[in-house]
């Protein structure tokens, strides 16, 4: 099956700053797909590459099959939702949705019915005369939704779409546009800085970091096996212990202590032990426990987050933060306790810097 | 109906060179859209500008006429000479009380507008707007027939017990009308300036045991400076070299420099010094304008 | 003023006062001048009972009229050029890059901040020397009349009006015309349906300062006008100069109330188009 998008080798610059370098991607055809990175880091670029309002300095970028790269934005067939939507605020909402069709020449009466269509397909019936002032966040969204899907583009781009709304509304909106998604049948391209959302949406994820593509993978995949450093850090939270492998079984912490980790890496290699704080245990301090698998610290601080308690346990220089769901019975620790922290040895993941 | 994929060539994959090719084609598409402007302004402005240069340095003949062949500096030395200096200081004296007076009279002003609720202030803005828009002449003109003899002015000045004021004809009745003219130009933008500060840090002054004056001098002042500098220049620039003005209100006694220059070319007939006066005065406002953009200065 | 302290006593009521002061400044000479427009009196700042027999002069002046008409033809034209020259080259200047564009930006500033008297020395010397040389090189005779007023009042108004469509380009988000590519549009489409509707303002506030400055203008008009072509502003600077009689009060009402009816118009139309 041909893939909806597929760029290779794709790279941006701006004057000497290389804002995209080097992407290979695909994204296939009716999966939700985000773009996901801190600011900056070229995700939006090259949405707006796919999109047409960028042309990439080189590289090729086809939709299904047929290269677009240098192709001007109003002959390919995509649209996007902008990050402010960028209503046009002198037009209402009906001449807002079926600008589009406008454009392509739709005659008049199956512009007005397609675009009613498509406004109460987004639940804004009986709104549709009225201008985007007078419209909430919310049902803004809604509009600029429409009036990309109206067009039944093969792909739909949307650049941080719910970045200005309010947090309620926002994980609304997460669900809706998932569902959305799945009845229009088409690939989503989704951008976004907040790794939380990008775990609920996606099929799949792109990491980016500084114009370069770190990891492209299925949400599970990427929070339980990291590529690298950057990525175990920036996705959730977790605890990042470093060390140099052993061998292929061990890695030596900074402060000496071995961990028991699998890896595939030469010996020496400079290495993170990603920990995530949820796959911990906390117990009293026991020597019973596997020392390859746990370590013994004292409890220094204490973070009460009401159905969870975060316990920073130090050991030496090093400390590790060990994430309690708060269930009765479970015990609970103080400030100065001498504790012991166990996880799975297969729980971890070994990252290179 | 889907908007189909062109077909009609082939689409070439990106390289440097077509993003090259693109942004020269956007560029040209830029320098065309200003090119009808650009030229107009070369031919209507900077030439002639280049003109006056030009004649600044020709020299007077006998008949009146400008002789281009023989240049020389005549026409800038007379510059130095007593009467044009008077001349000269006279009208920055009258343009610096102008700007002055202005400011004075504005800053307060401003100042209460920018504390109004937003509904009053649009209205007030509006009403100050109102007099800006109606013929500069006019306005000059009310002047005239306010400080004239027997006017109104004089005759309030009288009821007062204030004496008779015949205001029109001196260098006064110039000032006032500049005042007149320009006192919207001094508003504008330092309210545009005062209205940008964030009243908390007034609030923060009195609460550091800052009296009224205090506060202004160290706080409102500093933060209002754009505004005082820009509205300064728009006001001190045309005054420096108003004509109408001193023309209706100054009469014969006070000759300033815009009357000067214009004599020099409809009675005196002396062009080439003429056109010097003019270059020197489109200097000064230069330098100005200049100063004013290296401070910082927000566009107009 | 964002969170600003209501002033209290004495430097309230100051405030007020000034501020009192000042519109009553701005609008007693105006309200004066119109009172004596109507007066008997052939002193101009006297009252001597009610008539109209000012306004029956000036109607009856064929030389006001003319030169009223001149006025009135030279600012249409004026302003229809300038709008379209400050325009483009607001749009030039907000919306693409290309070589040669500080130089642009730093020109078109220039006739804003020339003083009066300097501009209308340089347009006299440059017709001057631009007739001569058309008669010696082409014997093309031209005078200068109703065409070396509009150029020079051209000259300065795409300046202005380039300011004031500047503005409100700047405060536009390039987000809707981008949006209107992705939308299929063409770049003129793009134009025509978003971003012109967006600028109309702007424009209209820059045709209202255009035609203003060129009905306004007396200095650069009585330099470039050539024998039998006279705006109304010089006609009646001419008048004032000659000597001051109650005829002068009657036109300078007559462009009081035009120009009020103008801006009235524009504010209006504003209105209209914010609420619609």
């Amino acid at each position: 099956m041909t893939a909806a998008v597929e760029l290779k080798g794709i790279t941006k610059k701006f004057g000497d700053v290389t804002a995209v370098d080097n992407v290979d991607l695909t994204i296939e055809d009716g999966e939700f797909f985000s773009l996901l990175g801190p600011s900056g880091c070229g995700k939006t670029t090259t949405l707006r590459m796919i999109a047409g309002l960028e042309f990439p300095t080189e590289g090729s970028l086809s939709i299904f099959g047929e290269e677009v790269g240098t192709l001007a934005p109003n002959k390919r067939s995509v649209n996007t939702v902008f990050q402010n939507y960028a209503l046009f605020p002198h037009l209402t909402v009906l001449d807002n949705v079926g600008f589009g069709l406008k454009m392509q020449g739709v005659a008049k009466k199956e512009t007005k019915e397609r675009a009613m269509e498509m406004i109460e397909l987004v639940q804004l019936a009986g709104l549709e005369t009225r201008k985007p002032s007078q419209m909430s966040g919310g049902q803004q969204q809604r509009v600029a939704l429409a009036r990309a899907l109206v067009n039944q583009p093969k792909v739909l781009l949307l650049d941080e779409p719910l970045g200005a709304l309010d947090l309620k509304l926002r994980q609304e909106m997460q669900l809706e546009l998932k569902k959305l998604q799945r009845d229009v049948g088409i690939s989503f391209v989704f951008v976004t800085h907040d790794q939380e959302e990008a775990l609920t949406m996606s099929d799949r994820i792109a990491v980016m970091h500084e114009g370069k593509l770190l990891q492209v993978a299925s949400p599970e995949e990427i929070y339980e096996s990291p590529a690298n450093r950057f990525v175990a850090d920036f996705i959730g939270r977790t605890n990042l212990l470093d060390g140099t492998t052993s061998d292929n079984e061990t890695v030596v912490l900074s402060n000496g202590t071995s961990i028991r980790a699998q890896n595939t890496f030469p010996q020496g290699t400079k290495v993170s032990i990603s920990i995530r704080p949820e796959r911990t245990k906390i117990t009293q301090r026991s020597e019973s426990s596997d020392p390859l698998s746990s370590i013994q610290g004292t409890v220094e601080t204490i973070t009460y987050l009401g159905n969870a308690r975060v316990y920073g346990v130090k050991f030496t220089w090093l400390s590790i933060e060990v994430r309690e769901e708060n269930r009765p019975g479970l015990e609970v620790f103080n400030v100065g306790d001498d504790v012991t922290v166990h996880w799975e040895h297969d729980a971890i993941s070994v990252v290179e810097d | 109906m889907r908007k189909r994929e062109s077909t009609e060539h082939v689409v070439e994959v990106a390289t440097p060179e077509f993003e090259k090719t693109a942004q020269k084609k956007e560029a040209r598409r830029g320098l065309l859209m200003a090119l009808p402007s650009y030229l107009y302004l070369i031919l209507f402005f900077v030439i002639p500008l280049g003109i006056v240069l030009i004649y600044s340095f020709a020299t007077r003949n006998r008949f009146g006429g400008t002789d281009l062949s023989g240049w020389n500096l005549e026409s800038y030395e007379r510059i130095a000479e007593p009467i044009v200096r008077t001349i000269l200081f006279r009208s920055l004296w009258l343009a610096i009380l102008t700007t002055v007076i202005c400011l004075v009279i504005a800053y307060p002003f401003a100042y209460y507008l920018s504390t109004r609720k937003p509904a009053i202030r649009n209205v007030m803005l509006v009403f100050v707007m109102i007099p800006f828009w109606t013929n500069f002449l006019v306005r000059n003109y009310a002047w005239r027939v306010i400080l004239g003899n027997d006017g109104p002015f004089t005759k309030v000045t009288e009821f007062f017990g204030l004496g008779t004021h015949e205001l029109l004809f001196s260098q006064k009745a110039v000032v006032l009308g500049l005042v007149y003219g320009y006192l919207p130009f001094m508003i504008l933008p330092l309210y545009a300036a005062i209205e940008r500060i964030d009243g908390q840090l007034l609030e923060a002054s009195r609460d550091l045991y800052g009296n009224g004056w205090q506060s202004f001098k160290n706080v409102l002042l500093p933060l209002s400076m754009p505004g005082v500098i820009a509205g300064s220049i728009l006001v001190f620039v045309p005054s420096l070299g108003a004509y109408v003005t001193p023309e209706i209100l100054g009469g014969a006694k006070t000759t300033l420099l815009g009357s000067y220059i214009v004599t020099q070319f409809l009675t005196a007939r002396n062009w080439p010094f003429g056109a010097a006066l003019s270059f020197v005065l489109m200097a000064v406002m230069l330098l100005m304008t200049i100063i004013y953009f290296r401070k910082g200065g927000r566009t107009l | 003023m964002s969170n600003a302290v209501e002033p209290r006593g004495l430097s309230k009521i100051g405030l007020q006062i000034n501020g009192w002061l000042v519109y009553l400044f701005f609008y007693a000479p105006i309200v004066l001048l119109v009172i004596f427009s109507f007066s008997e009196s052939r002193n101009v700042g006297k009252w001597g009972g009610f008539t109209l027999s000012w306004y029956e002069q000036f109607i009856d002046s064929s030389n006001a009229r003319n030169a009223l008409e001149n006025s009135i033809k030279i600012a249409i034209v004026v302003t229809i050029i300038s709008v379209i020259l400050g325009t483009m080259s607001a749009l030039a200047l907000e919306r693409f890059t290309f070589k040669g564009k500080r130089v642009f930006d730093a020109l078109l500033y220039l006739p804003i901040i020339i003083p009066d008297v300097t501009m209308a020395v340089m347009l006299l010397l440059f017709f001057g020397e631009f007739f001569e040389i058309l008669d010696n090189l082409f014997g093309i005779q031209l005078r200068k009349g109703f065409w070396s007023i509009s150029i020079s009042h051209i000259a300065f108004n795409i300046s202005f009006v380039s300011v004031v469509v500047r503005a409100r380009l700047a405060g536009m988000s390039t987000d809707l015309e981008e949006a209107a590519v992705d939308l299929y549009a063409s770049r003129w489409k793009a134009f025509r349906h978003v971003t012109f509707p967006q600028i109309l303002p702007g424009i209209a506030g820059g045709a209202l300062l255009a035609m203003t400055l060129s009905l306004d203008d007396v200095v650069i008009t009585q330099f470039v006008a050539g024998p039998g072509w006279t705006t109304l502003p010089v006609y009646v600077f001419g008048l004032i100069r000659k000597g001051v009689t109650p005829l002068i009060n009657s036109i300078s009402v007559i462009m009081l109330v035009s120009s009020m009816l103008l801006v009235g118009l524009s504010l209006l139309a504003e209105r209209t188009r914010r609420g619609g």
